[in-house]
């Protein structure tokens, strides 16, 4: 923003003209384009926003602040480019809001209007190292060279703007330590201009990044340490995948837990439209937290991007748009990321907000009519890339979805459930019983399991016959689901015996493999290989024949069995503690098992 | 208009004030009754502190701190199973027949805020009186500042409520660092006022009527909840009630999202008292105290406790159709109708670990260790050998 206003007297300006809440008309002296952003006057400070509709002279542009005593007749300035991020080293560890500004270096308690500050500090050094030498040819997106940043390697890249041609490096720095406005690089083809490369690069948000060479379907796991998510209904690395339900259901819990425990290089997380307490805890936890794979602390591989619901709703709008496009910068460096929106439905709110107050046609439930061509085009910057020179990077996306009154045909849930691959539907009635994660299991899907990249790598990496055995599970929860259902009509004692047996083994399941305790330090996190020896052991249990007299008989020796099998999941894997509660489990097995 | 434009002439002069909405803010508001435009409808004397613009700036988040004190209430429905901690903002979701306004005031009374402030918006007459005895029986008349908008005013006055009381709270908890508790009754009249003025601004209406930054304009409300990194704190307790115990209307709906859990009161038929419903009563916040300020076995008794109870609703679900009941059924009815005697029960005042301990007390008189399924190590612990009976 600042080196532009240098160039300002190019640009166009304008006056206010009337005012909607956030949603400002503008009379205008000249050409502004769609999406371009402006500055408003009010007294002493400048509120951003950006232009959404225009028809001839007037331009309709939404505020990124409250607009509280701003009057008609108020000065405008348009700025020559959309909303911009600015991409580069410093920004892992970061608490930005929906416009990239760093939330720790604003001033006091209070949010002041028109403050903006700097998403990167310019006068911290890095250590420098070359990759590529004079005379290469290279194009957007290749890396020139890396710093590093916490812990990752953090490449330096050929400008995303400059795609669509190919460079010769007539320059590059050597080894050594620069600032990020350093000039590392000068690439030129022959003819035109040269161009001077720095560490810092800025991006349009709402256009996704697209410097690799193809997008080939996903394959690789990504382990959650989740079991209901990891075993039943698996998703990949530069997979999608959404979580709708009903408030009180654990939504936020759950995407808490994926962004502490999965496998990811880094995880960014907007918080878009939710709850501020609920970003306070990932402030205040995270430098805390330990990331158990590799020992060092959880935020420095995060990133936050907040815009709680108190803050003004156009920046919540970009909020998404914000952390998907540091996402795509990530992968572009070939590493894996995570990132997960919490919630989407507050930003599809924002774009209703807005269409509501510009008097356009509304489609169902007063939601823009390209709702659905919206959210999918996003879900689509998600995905596993394979960049020019060989390496991968992938940008796993799950969001969460708060249907209004629960009711899982409304239009964003149904517009999401058009985008995304997996879907992990929270049931109330799981929730009111106190079965977390209550992600539900056989309403519950991943597109992911039908793939047979997915399978050969499940047999690789896992075991052999696993995909089975995830079938044969979801089998065994479907078949007690129905004999539950039998006994509720017909009464305990007007089924045969072993519908309850049926029962209690997809109970067994249900306890011990699906529902996980978030909050204990052992059960939260569950790694691959102990998710495989638990389901081996449940299925074993499943596939066994008992016998008992009554009815009466199943439920009492079901619940002992799960009890161990809980304490099993409570202690630490292999343990002396673990072992003593399995052999005393399969003492109680020997008993009653028949073959 | 705020209020009503009957016999205005269109001729009439207007003057524009060229500010927004003020209130005068300083230590002589407590005590006050006042209207939605911050004027005493007491008899008292005029307010004399600075003037200041309400409905001011949103707490940067990374300045905020985590709520971590608890609000002890002695009502083991919320302390036991829905624990309640500063800075929190949290709904009654209730029908307008149940005792809310009681409730309310017994938990403002025994949560030893600093500050009470109460936001009356479309109070009837009668309960605004209501408040007021019981404030002042209590003694807690100087702790007090409320803004009243009655049935008798302006429906459309009432928006200006929750905005005067909340910057009286940001006063009283960021200026003095007290421990400041808002209780807003009711905002569905709220929503509703919200919904006339949409409709006079032709803005298209969505679900119920609602218009479409609902959840914003809620949010704007309940995010002023807030602990300040200097020791003062505003928790939020509203009253949203329902119609016909409907939660998928737009209103509680949107604010099941925005706040941080929900209390539901009920009346249980069979000890004939009004408890905390326990199924779908949750209070978000209570992770970050239980077991932690409260005993250690504080989450595993609580859900144990829910669990068997949910044992107990099957049992009955059961027995109304018709089905026998095994042995295990039985000992969970009478499970259930001690735990909603001595426990749910909203007359109940107990510390919190006395309830704990009542529980472990029901749990061995009616159950075996392992049907309650807790981590050994506590129940070797905590276990109350069953009394005979």
């Amino acid at each position: 923003m600042k080196e532009k206003s240098k160039e300002a007297n190019v640009h166009t300006t304008g006056k206010v003209f009337g005012i909607v809440a956030n949603l400002v008309i503008v009379h205008t002296d000249g050409p502004v384009s769609q999406n371009e952003i402006c500055l408003i006057r009010l007294g002493d400070t400048l509120l951003m926003a950006e232009v959404i509709k225009v028809s001839g002279k007037q331009a309709y542009v939404q505020v990124f602040e409250s607009t509280r005593g701003l009057r008609p007749g108020a000065g405008v300035e348009f700025m020559g480019h959309m909303l911009e991020v600015t991409l580069g080293p410093g920004l892992l560890s970061k608490n930005f809001d929906g416009l990239q500004n760093d939330l720790d270096k604003m001033t006091g308690v209070f949010l002041k209007k028109g403050e903006y500050t700097p998403a990167i500090d310019e006068e911290r050094e890095w250590e420098f190292t070359p990759l590529v030498k004079e005379g290469d040819t290279v194009q957007a997106g290749d890396w020139l060279g890396e710093v590093k940043e916490n812990w990752l390697k953090h490449r330096i890249m050929v400008p995303f703007v400059l795609g669509g041609e190919t460079f010769r490096v007539k320059n590059i720095a050597g080894k050594g330590t620069y600032k990020s406005r350093d000039v590392i690089a000068t690439i030129g083809n022959d003819g035109k201009n040269d161009h001077d490369v720095t560490m810092v690069q800025r991006w349009p948000v709402k256009v996704p990044i697209k410097a690799y060479y193809h997008k080939p379907r996903p394959f690789r796991i990504l382990e959650t340490g989740v079991r209901a998510i990891d075993i039943l209904n698996p998703i990949t690395e530069g997979g999608t995948g959404f979580i709708p339900g009903p408030f009180g259901c654990g939504k936020t819990v759950l995407q808490h837990a994926l962004s502490k425990q999965a496998e990811a290089d880094l995880v960014i997380m907007a918080a878009c439209g939710e709850r501020a307490n609920e970003v306070v805890e990932i402030f205040k936890e995270f430098p805390e937290l330990e990331d158990s794979r590799t020992g060092r602390k959880l935020y420095e591989r995060t990133i936050i991007v907040a815009n709680t619901s108190n803050m003004p709703v156009a920046a919540r709008e970009a909020s998404v748009y914000t952390a998907m496009t540091l996402a795509e910068y990530y992968r572009a460096m070939g590493l894996k990321v995570l990132l997960l929106a919490d919630s989407t439905s507050r930003w599809a709110q924002a774009l209703r907000e807005m269409s509501n107050r510009m008097e356009e046609l509304p489609g169902p439930d007063a939601y823009p009519m390209d709702l659905s061509a919206i959210i999918s085009a996003f879900y689509a910057r998600a995905g596993y890339v394979q960049l020019n020179n060989g390496e991968t990077g992938s940008i796993t996306f799950i969001g969460t979805v708060s249907p209004a009154g629960g009711n899982l045909k409304e239009p964003v849930t149904e517009a999401t459930k058009k985008a995304a691959r997996c879907f992990y539907a929270l049931s109330q009635s799981r929730a009111d019983s106190k079965r977390y994660p209550a992600i539900d299991p056989i309403d519950s899907y991943s597109k992911y399991l039908e793939y047979d990249e997915v399978h050969e790598y499940m047999a690789e990496h896992i075991s052999e016959d696993w995909y089975d055995k995830v079938i044969k599970a979801r089998d065994y929860l479907i078949s007690g689901r129905e004999a539950m259902e039998q006994i509720n009509i017909l009464g305990d004692d007007g089924v045969p015996v072993n519908y309850h047996v049926s029962f209690w083994k997809s109970e067994v399941i249900d306890f011990v493999i699906l529902q996980q305790d978030a909050f204990d330090r052992i059960d939260q996190l569950t790694p691959i290989p102990r998710q495989r020896y638990m389901l081996n052991k449940v299925l074993d249990i499943c596939k066994a024949e008992f016998e008992f007299p009554s009815f009466e008989e199943v439920a009492v020796y079901f619940k002992k069995v799960i009890n161990l099998l809980k304490q099993m999941n409570y202690s630490e894997f292999e343990s002396e503690e673990f072992k003593k509660y399995e052999k005393e489990l399969d003492e109680v097995l020997t008993e009653s098992v028949l073959t | 208009m705020f209020t009503g434009t009957e016999g205005i002439p269109t001729n009439a002069e207007v003057v524009f004030l060229g500010r927004p909405p003020v209130l005068r803010i300083g230590d002589d508001l407590a005590g006050r009754f006042l209207n939605a435009y911050g004027d005493p409808i007491d008899r008292g004397p005029e307010l004399t502190g600075e003037e200041k613009e309400i409905g001011g700036p949103s707490v940067n988040p990374v300045r905020r701190e985590q709520p971590s004190r608890l609000i002890a209430t002695g009502i083991a429905g919320i302390d036991l199973n829905n624990t309640l901690v500063t800075g929190q903002k949290i709904p009654f979701f209730a029908d307008p027949d149940q005792p809310f306004n009681q409730v309310m005031a017994t938990v403002a009374l025994r949560a030893k805020a600093d500050k009470i402030i109460l936001g009356g918006m479309g109070l009837s007459n009668d309960d605004y009186l209501y408040y007021r005895q019981v404030f002042e029986n209590a003694g807690a008349l100087e702790r007090i500042v409320a803004f009243i908008n009655t049935t008798e005013d302006p429906p459309v006055e009432r928006l200006l409520v929750p905005e005067m009381v909340l910057a009286a709270a940001e006063y009283f908890a960021g200026e003095k660092n007290e421990n400041v508790l808002v209780l807003l009754t009711d905002m569905t009249l709220y929503a509703d006022a919200l919904a006339i003025v949409s409709n006079r601004m032709d803005q298209i209406p969505s679900k119920d009527s609602m218009p479409g930054s609902l959840y914003s304009d809620l949010a704007r409300i309940y995010e002023k909840a807030v602990q300040f990194p200097d020791g003062g704190s505003i928790t939020i307790i509203a009253v949203t009630t329902l119609s016909g115990g409907d939660i998928t209307h737009a209103i509680p709906d949107n604010t099941g999202y925005i706040t941080e859990g929900q209390l539901y009161l009920r009346r249980d038929t069979d000890i004939g008292k009004v408890i905390v419903d326990p199924f779908r009563s949750l209070s978000r916040l209570k992770q970050l105290v239980i077991g932690k300020q409260t005993r250690e076995d504080h989450p595993q008794v609580m859900n144990a406790a829910v669990r068997l109870y949910a044992d107990a609703a099957n049992a009955r679900t059961k027995q109304e159709n018709g089905f026998d009941l095994t042995e295990y059924d039985k000992r969970t009815l009478k499970f259930a109708e001690e735990y909603s005697e001595k426990l749910l029960a909203i007359d109940v005042n107990l510390e919190v670990d006395d309830m704990l301990d009542t529980a472990w007390e029901l749990f061995s008189r009616h159950f075996t260790k392992p049907e309650v399924r807790i981590k050994n190590e506590l129940v070797e612990k905590y276990w109350k050998e069953a009394e005979s009976e």
